[in-house]
């Protein structure tokens, strides 16, 4: 036993110690340095799942009916696995559109109707209410536990300002006042309230592992032995078995499978869930991540429920009077561990105060925006075109609301309190929110459903689950007479609707709400067109991730009319504050290039950004009201809005036509800069071509203008002397014939002009006369030349004359590189099978490797310029031609010794190409 | 002692033509085949005019003419340079190189012997 004023003051210091973490978190935000936008944070929030009801109830669930408390972790865990594709749309919808909560949610995809989200918000507070009693109850039950010790029955309930439970609920009002409306636009971040939500995810965990710990290895000998002293007890053999308790003897496959659907769709549509990872996301991408990490705190936290469950009822005995719901602190109460105790209790109030905290700030915004503000907007002395700030008022609704909704779950505690079982409390309301599963998962994948078929929808579901779920269990705890279980006529009786019998009420309130309001849904969907704005809201949200508007492609807006920029920034200013109207003005200047924010034009994309920024802070409805009530609209009709439609996505073909055109434009940039580059690089080429076509021009013009010019201003020459000018007149005249042929020559190769005469070719001849052709300029140079040829070669078709050429061209080379002095060349023919090679070495400064592929580029004259003998560059181009019209190829390689050696091959036959299977003779060198 | 000139020349029947030219005024004429005979030719002879190709095998015909220009015991050497690159560009180059007259082949013999006579005088 722990005395009362102990456990007070460490509850109001545990208290403390959040406001402490959320007031970092606010002061961080406000610094810019925001410690929720991580994903590991935003994932400790979504634990804000589990609840008091996850804390103590599984306990006292897995006591009763075994592994029956896993469903409610399962359903969510199979639901992270969705989570990429359905939650990340919620989130982009939601951030798109600034809505803040999940009748917001709903009734802006239906229209931004005000019914639908007044209906949603009735609906969420009459199902959670009990929700928010139960955690009120769990604190309430661990400090009597704590106070009045384990093995008494509880005392009659003290007068309510004895207990501490008052004194905690009214603190998490403060806190939740202070941290959950800072501001206004509650499509805003609340940094301190995510802050000290994470810090309870793990203080929660961190104390229900301790105390997992402690029982299974501190009081047991781990799990084996407490299953194996369970054993002992023929009660606890169904526990043990898959076959389950309630069922008594086949599995409740249907019912399992019930609560795992219930339970997932609860994980995102609770209101809690809802704010946690959709409202308070900074960051889509943490979507992934906080999956995983969610799915595995689920995990954790349920590891030691089967154990804490059956060594508790091993230890008090089955049926011992101990209540499983309390386990978790009487298993560490019994032992003496009263410190233990204290954590446990400190873990299960913050599973209960997260809960509180999030829960009210969800509904209090629903609250306020969904049911308080359509009513103000009614009153005369309120409508939009009233004059003054509202938002201090609009804040202190939402405040009132907080206070509100504690109350009433502390006063629905106080007298219903112990009526239900935790476990089947929270149930109720999983069935009670899964009723908005058609509705929003409807309305974010099909675009057919109307606020008709929604609204119906909800409330048909939401009366057959009050009348088979809500009624029968207050008809059970004597609420109601029992005879209500009966029914006015057998068909309806509650639990047993139209003779349906052999499920357990909880899945059939399931099947039969479900039934009823998907069927109204599609049904009345179907039956009627949506209307305008109906059409284009669920084009904005099923579409969202086309059409939310990237910074490329603008959003259509559906909104036509005439509007005034005063009345724009007179309703901004009254409802946001002139601070942030300003603010809003501003960027909207900037954005549209106006010079200031008089000189805005107040069309489509102005309204729909106004409406946009009060949807944060009153609700899409309401936004829509006020909006429209200072503005001059045109109704749309279904016409207006596929003309719109038509604009954007004529708009959005023209921006794609026009980043196709640009970055075609950019390749046909590139292509001609590379064009360009070629050209003059050829150009250059040319140019050094023509400069040494005229250097070998104009020496021999040279020597013939000079000598003719002499021998005309000389008439008194010798006759020798005439003779020898005359004869290097002609020699010269050659030498420029040589040259232009070579050129023209070139030039029909080139264009494919070349006239070919094909013979029977001796090779051998060929070369006896080609070196017989050049031993006068190796004479002149002093060197010889040597020929190896074989006694006999097969016989090639080819043009004589062409490769006469190339092997002049080869040995006049040779002249011109061998040295001044012990010049020396060498010809070698050889044959191979298919074949014929021939190889000109001579003893000369060869070719560096580096420069053996440029010898054979046209105009190319490798080595130094000032040092080499001249020549056209047109030589080895027009021999390498020549060869390879044959079918052969030419190569240069080192000779031995180091010298030059070009080689060529050519194939017998020309049909069978240089890959004719001969023998590659360029070794030979 | 008669006027020397030297022709630096690689292509033998320009040297054929230019000697015969002039001879036939009466110079005494020195006939290199390469730059590096030419350079050698001319601290040897001390001719009184180079005809000196532009594109010689070894150093070339600027190259020769610079070396000239750099040494001092030269400086009285006159420069004819012959070559057979006409661009401006070469003509600019013979120029810096420190030539002193500059002709394009083909040259006419009339004008080539007129400014010979020129530089001589």
């Amino acid at each position: 036993m722990v005395a009362a004023p102990v456990v007070l003051a460490i509850s109001l210091g545990y208290l403390l110690l959040l406001f402490a973490v959320a007031a970092h978190g606010d002061r961080r935000g406000a610094q810019g340095r925001s410690v929720i936008g991580n994903p590991w944070v935003y994932a400790l929030s979504w634990a804000v799942y589990s609840s008091a009801w996850t804390y103590f109830g599984s306990v006292g669930r897995a006591a009763a009916g075994g592994i029956w408390f896993l469903p409610v972790y399962l359903g969510p865990m199979l639901a992270m696995l969705l989570a990429w594709i359905v939650l990340r749309k919620m989130v982009r919808i939601a951030q798109t559109y600034r809505i803040t909560s999940i009748a917001d949610f709903i009734a802006s995809r239906y229209g931004k109707s005000p019914l639908l989200a007044a209906a949603v918000t009735l609906i969420t507070v009459v199902g959670i209410l009990p929700y928010i009693a139960l955690q009120v109850k769990a604190v309430s039950a661990g400090y009597d536990l704590l106070v009045h010790g384990a093995d008494q029955p509880a005392p009659p309930r003290a007068t309510w300002w004895q207990n501490g439970t008052l004194a905690v609920t009214l603190a998490l009002a403060a806190f939740t006042i202070v941290f959950g409306t800072r501001h206004l636009d509650s499509a805003e971040r609340h940094e301190g309230m995510v802050a000290a939500i994470a810090f309870e995810s793990l203080v929660k965990l961190g104390a229900f592992l301790a105390v997992g710990v402690f029982v299974t290895w501190g009081m047991f000998d781990g799990p084996a032995d407490i299953w194996a002293r369970a054993q002992a007890f023929p009660e606890l053999q169904s526990l043990l078995r898959l076959g389950g308790g309630e069922g008594a003897g086949a599995f409740g496959h249907t019912q399992w499978f019930a609560m795992t659907i219930l339970s997932m769709f609860s994980v995102l549509l609770l209101p809690r869930q809802f704010q946690m990872m959709v409202v308070e996301c900074v960051d889509e991408r943490h979507i992934r991540r906080a999956a995983w990490v969610f799915s595995a705190y689920l995990l954790l936290i349920n590891i030691f429920v089967l154990p804490l469950a059956i060594g508790g009822l091993v230890h008090f005995g089955p049926g011992g009077g101990m209540d499983p719901e309390t386990f978790v602190l009487s298993l560490p109460m019994a032992e003496g561990a009263t410190a233990l105790a204290l954590v446990a209790y400190i873990g299960g109030m913050s599973a209960a105060t997260g809960m509180l905290i999030v829960e009210t700030v969800a509904v209090s915004t629903m609250v306020c925006n969904d049911l308080v503000m359509p009513t103000l907007l009614r009153l005369p002395g309120f409508g939009a075109r009233a004059g003054g700030d509202v938002t201090r008022l609009l804040l202190n609704i939402r405040r009132a609301a907080i206070v509100a909704v504690l109350l009433l779950g502390y006063a629905y505690y106080r007298i219903a309190g112990d009526a239900y079982a935790l476990v089947s409390i929270g149930l109720i309301s999983f069935a009670a929110v899964t009723q908005f599963a058609p509705a929003l998962l409807g309305g974010i994948y099909w675009r057919g459903g109307t606020a008709a078929g929604a609204l119906a929808g909800l409330l048909g579901g939401f009366a057959v689950w009050a009348y088979t779920l809500m009624l029968p269990s207050m008809a059970k705890s004597g609420w109601l007479p029992a005879g209500f279980l009966d029914g006015p006529f057998p068909l309806l009786a509650p639990e047993a609707l139209l003779g349906m019998t052999g499920l357990d009420n909880l899945t059939h309130s399931l099947f039969w709400s479900l039934l009823v309001n998907v069927g109204l849904y599609v049904g009345l969907s179907l039956s009627r067109a949506p209307s305008a704005r109906e059409a284009t809201q669920a084009l904005l949200f099923v579409d969202v991730f086309e059409r939310g508007g990237g910074a490329a492609e603008p959003a259509p807006i559906f909104w036509r009319g005439r509007a005034r920029l005063e009345d724009l920034v007179g309703l901004a200013t009254r409802l946001l504050g002139p601070l942030r109207a300003q603010q809003l003005f501003q960027e909207h200047a900037a954005e549209t290039g106006a010079a200031s924010v008089e000189a805005i034009t107040a069309d489509a994309r102005l309204v729909d950004r106004v409406e946009r920024q009060l949807a944060g802070a009153v609700g899409s409805a309401s936004a829509r009201v006020l909006v429209a009530s200072v503005v001059q609209e045109e109704p749309l009709g279904i016409a207006d809005v596929i003309e719109i439609l038509d604009e954007a996505s004529q708009l959005r073909v023209y921006a794609r036509a026009l980043e196709e055109k640009s970055l075609s434009l950019e390749a046909a940039t590139a292509e001609l800069r590379a064009a360009n580059e070629a050209l003059k690089s050829l150009d250059h080429m040319k140019d050094d071509f023509m400069s040494s076509v005229t250097h070998e021009l104009r020496t021999p013009l040279t020597s013939i203008r000079a000598l003719t010019e002499l021998m005309l201003d000389t008439p008194d020459m010798e006759e020798a002397q005439r003779e020898e000018f005359l004869r290097i007149v002609v020699g010269e005249s050659e030498r420029l014939s040589r040259l232009v042929n070579q050129v023209l020559d070139m030039a029909k190769m080139e264009s494919g002009h070349a006239e070919w005469r094909i013979a029977d070719v001796d090779m051998r001849a060929l070369v006896s006369d080609a070196v017989r052709l050049t031993a006068g300029m190796f004479d002149e140079r002093g060197a010889q030349v040597l020929m190896d040829l074989p006694a006999t070669v097969p016989v090639i078709r080819a043009d004589p004359d062409r490769l006469t050429q190339v092997l002049l061209n080869l040995l006049t080379n040779a002249a011109k590189f061998v040295p001044q002095e012990g010049g020396r060349a060498e010809v070698v023919l050889r044959a191979g099978t298919g074949d014929l090679a021939v190889m000109v070495r001579d003893n000369g400064p060869g070719i560096p490797p580096d420069q053996r592929a440029a010898v054979f580029e046209r105009f190319r004259q490798v080595g130094d310029a000032a040092t080499r003998p001249p020549g056209t560059g047109l030589g080895l181009p027009i021999s390498r031609r020549i060869v390879e019209h044959f079918g052969g190829e030419m190569w240069v390689e080192t000779a031995p010794g180091g010298g030059a050696c070009f080689a060529f091959r050519l194939p017998l036959d020309p049909e069978e190409g240089a890959g004719g299977g001969g023998k590659r003779w360029a070794s030979r060198c | 002692m008669g006027i020397k000139v030297l022709i630096a020349d690689d292509e033998p029947n320009i040297v054929v033509s230019l000697e015969f030219m002039l001879k036939r005024e009466g110079y005494e004429v020195i006939v290199a085949r390469d730059g590096n005979e030419a350079l050698e030719a001319i601290r040897r002879e001390r001719p009184n005019l180079v005809l000196l190709d532009g594109m010689m095998p070894g150093l070339s015909g600027f190259g020769v003419c610079e070396a000239v220009r750099a040494d001092l015991s030269l400086g009285g050497t006159r420069i004819l340079m012959l070559t057979a690159k006409g661009r401006e560009a070469d003509v600019a180059r013979g120029v810096g190189a420190g030539a002193d007259a500059y002709v394009i082949k083909p040259f006419s013999t009339r004008d080539l012997m007129q400014q010979v006579r020129d530089m001589l005088a």
